[in-house]
């Protein structure tokens, strides 16, 4: 077990885990936190889980934990680990199965009191146009070579399909769509599963919320965003739902001989990994960026459908029911990227799992309206609570791998969350707080209770004290749809 | 003495599980499993499935047979419990009754791995199983 005392504080919002705290470290833990959001993990076990990443073969710089850290399965969520390229490894267990489960945010210039009227509908419609919860089909059923398209072009896709536009596909990481996915990496099972669910939310701590955007704390990066204080923007937290979960599955499995066959000695079997120029690696690759594209896709499903339901409820109501792409994120993904690590510059694996991608000003992978801010970086808070809008910064290219936090962070576990909260109750509080809910599931809801979560804001203070990302907007919840 | 119980977790669903065999262990595991979904299964249908699943060793076989009654589960919206399970070296295969789900009130995406081990205690089979929710 990981103890305060054995971190060095290289300053008030960052600390280290020497490499030699353990014999089997290959580089040291760097973790972005306050003392007092540190306080907070130390007894679940996420900084051993950092540690336990720091023994995969191939790692550069440190493995980096941001402050909504938690303990996972295998990997910490708000892990970062970098891999040399291209004899480095991957780990399917450090992007988790839930491959590109992340982000969407969606602005407009519609003021939250014009549209208090029409709130309740709009979720009412959200819910009704986008599939939530347990077992529901889709709304764009995908035949086999339809399917393998969506795995190769992503929100491209999604783009001919005409569920997209041009800016959306532009303002989305890597531009929708991560090349060098090979459906044929891809398992019968994952297709199977992938055909009928693109479309659909899931359950668990997925999300479509609109927010009124509370605070504007840059201006210029908030208008290059098209962020107006007052108006409401619309956030889409999902992933690659059963067709990506089957391909971690899939790899997890078979990379369990590959980690013998490679001499790789792990001490969490959640972790195996093959080198990156192995032909388990590179087929793991081509198929996690399959999914990756399946994500990208569904949540360009799922940010039509909620254009839908805006034009439903307040055409011809109010003057604009526009809906224009900020950007979307992934939280868990790993991406070939290149970076200066002890001056040297040099490509390597970003492995990020419930963290994001936070490149700063001037990189060239930035829509040309973004170059001079930085990219946006999406911070959901848990459900009723803030959630932030930030940009990278040139200490995050030279800090984190260009990496910051994901959203609030889990600090109680879900069946505590469950004795301690009653769905029900909780949706009267947040309904009395003026917030419209339309849950699937009560003792879902009840496992997603703010209570669950670590302050947001406290998380934000913390990535901004790191200088790793600067703060843009804060956000407020007026309707939250969940499975 | 067999059976399953929930532990804490931050962020995911931890079962503890134990039988006095390894076949109850598979067992009461998948039993754990439906009970943290939340599934309210209908009247059993008629007639039972196989459920085959391979792996090189107690763990492997333990995830990939839980795997595979998700993969059902999800597709074919059915609970699944076995009555009888056969091992032998690499392999398991588990006669199931199947009844349709009425209710679920969660979704499990995946079982891991993480500090997965079945410990052998006193002749009785006991483990820990992490899922990703």
């Amino acid at each position: 077990m990981v103890k305060i005392q054995d971190l060095k504080k290289i300053s008030d919002y960052e600390w280290e885990i020497p490499k030699a705290f353990r014999e089997d470290m290959r580089v040291p833990v760097r973790i972005f936190a306050t003392r007092r959001l540190l306080d907070q993990v130390v007894n679940d076990n996420s900084l051993e889980q950092a540690v336990n990443s720091a023994t995969l073969p191939g790692l550069v710089g440190y493995v980096m934990v941001m402050p909504d850290m938690h303990q996972g399965y295998g990997f910490p969520i708000g892990g970062v680990a970098a891999t040399r390229y291209p004899e480095g490894v991957v780990s399917p267990g450090a992007v988790g199965f839930d491959i590109n489960c992340g982000v969407r945010l969606l602005a407009s210039s519609i003021e939250r009191e014009a549209a208090e009227p029409y709130l309740d509908r709009l979720a009412t419609m959200i819910d009704a146009y986008c599939p939530s919860g347990v077992g529901k089909a889709g709304t764009v059923p995908l035949k086999e070579t339809e399917l393998e398209e969506v795995c190769r072009e992503g929100a491209r896709w999604a783009l001919k399909r005409g569920f997209a536009s041009e800016m959306d596909v532009r303002r989305t990481e890597e531009g929708g769509r991560l090349a060098g996915a090979d459906p044929a990496k891809v398992s019968q099972r994952a297709m199977s599963r992938g055909k009928p669910q693109l479309g659909t939310l899931g359950a668990g701590n997925h999300f479509i919320e609109i927010d009124m955007v509370e605070q504007i704390f840059d201006a210029d990066a908030a208008g290059a965003m098209g962020l107006r204080e007052g108006c409401l923007v619309v956030q889409i937290h999902c992933g690659s739902r059963g067709f990506g979960h089957q391909v971690c599955t899939d790899y997890v499995k078979s990379f369990q001989t590959a980690v013998h066959k490679y001499g790789i000695k792990l001490p969490d079997r959640q972790l195996v990994c093959a080198p990156m120029d192995s032909p388990e690696g590179k087929d793991y690759l081509a198929a996690m960026r399959a999914a990756a594209n399946y994500a990208f896709a569904n949540r360009q499903v799922l940010a039509h459908h909620v254009r839908r339901a805006f034009e439903e409820v307040l055409a011809g109501q109010l003057d604009s029911f526009h809906l224009h792409q900020v950007y979307d994120i992934a939280h868990n993904m790993a991406k070939v990227e290149e970076h200066v690590i002890d001056g040297e510059k040099m490509k390597v694996c970003v492995h990020r799992k419930g963290a994001t991608r936070a490149f700063g000003p001037g990189s060239p992978d930035l829509p040309k309206e973004y170059k001079h801010i930085g990219q946006p970086v999406l911070v959901p808070g848990s459900m009723g609570t803030a959630s932030w809008v930030l940009v990278g910064t040139e200490t995050s290219m030279s800090h984190s791998f260009g990496s910051s936090c994901h959203g609030a962070g889990r600090m109680m576990s879900r069946s505590q969350a469950k004795r301690e909260v009653r769905g029900e109750a909780l949706r009267e509080e947040l309904e009395k707080g003026g917030v419209h809910v339309r849950a699937g599931s009560m003792a879902g809801l009840a496992e997603e209770a703010p209570s669950a979560y670590k302050d947001v804001d406290a998380v934000v203070e913390a990535v901004s004290g790191a200088e790793i990302a600067r703060k843009v907007a804060r956000l407020v919840p007026v309707a939250v749809v969940k499975g | 003495m067999s059976g399953f119980e929930e532990l804490d977790h931050t962020a995911d669903w931890a079962l503890r599980v134990w039988a006095h065999d390894l076949e109850g262990l598979f067992i009461q595991a998948a039993a754990g499993m439906f009970a943290l979904m939340g599934v309210r299964p209908g009247e059993p249908l008629s007639g039972s499935r196989q459920i085959e699943a391979d792996g090189p060793d107690d763990e492997s076989l333990l995830v990939d047979f839980l795997a595979e009654l998700l993969l059902v589960n999800e597709a074919e919206q059915l609970a699944l419990a076995p009555t009888a399970v056969s091992l032998r070296p690499g392999r398991v295969s588990a006669v199931c009754t199947v009844a349709p789900v009425l209710e679920q009130e969660k979704e499990i995406k995946a079982v891991t791995y993480h500090g997965l081990e079945v410990l052998q205690r006193d002749g009785n089979f006991e483990t820990v199983i992490v899922f990703d929710v």
